[in-house]
């Protein structure tokens, strides 16, 4: 392939995402961004024991929002709450090798889609 | 891996007739028009003469109504700003079709700024601009309106004739960008009133760098680049002589073969727009009929522009979209992505995700591609889809007899 206008890593991950799908039940929920501004993420999370157990997306968007998905499941899993919440988008970023200065807002959202399903997995397991 | 170019909006391939054609003045002679007392001075004066006058002949112009510029982009700000300058006192009004390229729009900048008022006229679904708007909208102090002949995302070929025909009844310059069109579709000036018409030399299988600007006799326009006498006043530089050379060769091939090219592109339009047809929730833009010869523009629900033109790009094909996200990737952050204002324009709504694609095809294209291409898109959209949520959002509304 030729280079395009992505590292070789989002490439590798926008061809072949990474956990994509649902979680039936899952633990904790988030859904991030908006179609109207291109990108949209669903995060689905299995939480045990206090740990990421698996994770799991949907992504409308571009290139980098795709890759950015893929890349943050697969730094999660396995982490424990506190540990994935402290994920920031410059590690979402520098995973893949970097990413257009245009599209630093996709590693964004994937920061934001984890906050926001732990949030819910906060909400729905108080204490 | 096959390459497929469905992207001649953006730029052609050089024939190589062209390229033969412009070689013996980047080697042989490379003499300056102005400097013409010696040999090498007057081949190059003669070359550029004779290519006015080719260029003159695409459109039905005068050799002398023909200035060469740099291209399409200087073309446009030197009709919008040059004509302005020259309306005279009061005249500080500017009409122009709410599609017109970023080189028409972002060069009423200065002239808003200078306190000129903008008439931005709307377009129809399809793109059209409607005759009957333009008559209203100019008025006596109009110094200029511009609506270009067809439109490089969507396809549609504006009614210029028409137009041009009540601009001429209002007094009012009319200028069109026909950078899309030239050398595609016939475009004559004796037939069509316009005063100024841009042509680009890179979207008619000529080199990039190119451009030119029909300046009807009799119609006034200050210059923008001040220096020497070239290009009658209108435009300073040396000429660039082989660019003007293989533009002229550019268009005495389009002149003798656009009719042929028009017929197997409209075949291979045909075939793309039938085969496309087949993908649930797409939507083709732009006018069904009056439109660019294989020229095929749409947009889909649940998927992304971007992420189609990567998808399709990987497949070997390659093409153009006006979504926002594949915008401007070297831009510094993420204001500099813009949706496309021409799909704004038409209506395409913005509240649902769109990925919009154009695919424009030219003369070196065959069946074969467009059947690769037919063969790959549909698979690529439900991939897409498979991921997007708001696809599922929507498979589980229709389930629910939503």
């Amino acid at each position: 392939m030729t280079a395009g206008p992505y590292s070789a890593k989002v490439m590798e991950h926008f061809m072949n995402p990474r956990n994509v799908g649902e979680i039936d039940g899952a633990d904790g929920v988030g859904e991030v961004g908006n179609p109207a501004c291109g990108d949209m993420m669903r995060l689905y999370l299995r939480i045990e024991e206090g740990r990421v157990k698996d994770a799991k997306f949907r992504t409308f968007g571009c290139g980098a929002a795709i890759a950015s998905s893929s890349m943050l499941t697969e730094m999660i899993k396995g982490k424990t709450v506190e540990e994935a919440r402290a994920v920031t988008n410059l590690q979402v970023a520098e995973a893949l090798d970097g990413l257009p200065a245009v599209k630093i807002h996709c590693s964004v959202m994937a920061e934001q889609a984890v906050k926001s399903a732990l949030d819910d997995y906060a909400k729905k397991h108080p204490g | 891996m096959a390459k497929v170019f469905f992207d001649h909006i953006s730029t052609t391939p050089l024939d190589s007739r062209v390229f033969e054609a412009m070689k013996p003045y980047l080697l042989e002679w490379y003499g300056n028009p102005s400097s013409h007392i010696h040999d090498q001075g007057q081949a190059a004066l003669r070359a550029v003469d004779k290519a006015r006058s080719e260029v003159a002949a695409l459109i039905g112009a005068k050799p002398g109504e023909i200035v060469f510029t740099s291209g399409a982009t200087e073309s446009n700000n030197l009709a919008v700003l040059g004509t302005a300058e020259e309306a005279g006192n009061g005249k500080r009004h500017a009409v122009v079709s709410g599609i017109e390229h970023f080189s028409v729009m972002n060069a009423l900048i200065p002239l808003r700024n200078a306190g000129y008022e903008v008439t931005v006229l709307p377009v129809d679904r399809d793109g059209l601009v409607d005759p009957d708007a333009v008559r209203s909208a100019l008025r006596g102090d109009t110094a200029l309106l511009s609506v270009m002949h067809a439109n490089s995302e969507i396809g549609t070929i504006e009614p210029v004739a028409e137009i041009g025909r009540i601009a001429r009844e209002a007094g009012v310059p009319f200028h069109v960008d026909a950078t899309a069109s030239a050398g595609h579709i016939p475009l004559d000036v004796r037939e069509v009133p316009a005063d100024l018409v841009t042509l680009s030399s890179h979207n008619f299988y000529g080199p990039k760098g190119t451009g030119a600007l029909f300046v009807r006799e009799g119609t006034k326009v200050a210059p923008r680049v001040f220096g020497g006498f070239q290009e009658m006043g209108y435009r300073a530089g040396t000429e660039n002589v082989p660019g003007i050379v293989a533009m002229a060769a550019a268009a005495a091939i389009a002149s003798k073969e656009m009719g042929h090219w028009a017929d197997h592109l409209g075949r291979l339009g045909k075939m793309l727009w039938d085969g496309l047809s087949g993908i649930p929730l797409l939507h083709f833009t732009g006018h069904p009929t009056k439109r660019l010869p294989g020229h095929v523009s749409f947009w889909v629900e649940h998927a992304e522009g971007e992420s189609l033109l990567l998808f399709l790009n990987v497949k070997g094909i390659m093409a153009a979209s006006g979504s926002a996200c594949s915008s401007n990737l070297r831009g510094q952050d993420e204001e500099d992505l813009v949706a496309s204002p021409v799909l704004r324009a038409i209506g395409v709504p913005s509240d649902i995700c769109t990925g919009s694609i154009t695919f424009s095809l030219g003369k070196g294209n065959t069946e074969e591609e467009v059947r690769l291409a037919l063969d790959a898109l549909p698979r690529i959209v439900e991939r897409l889809r498979e991921m997007s949520p708001t696809y599922l959002d929507y498979q589980k509304r229709m389930s629910q007899g939503g």
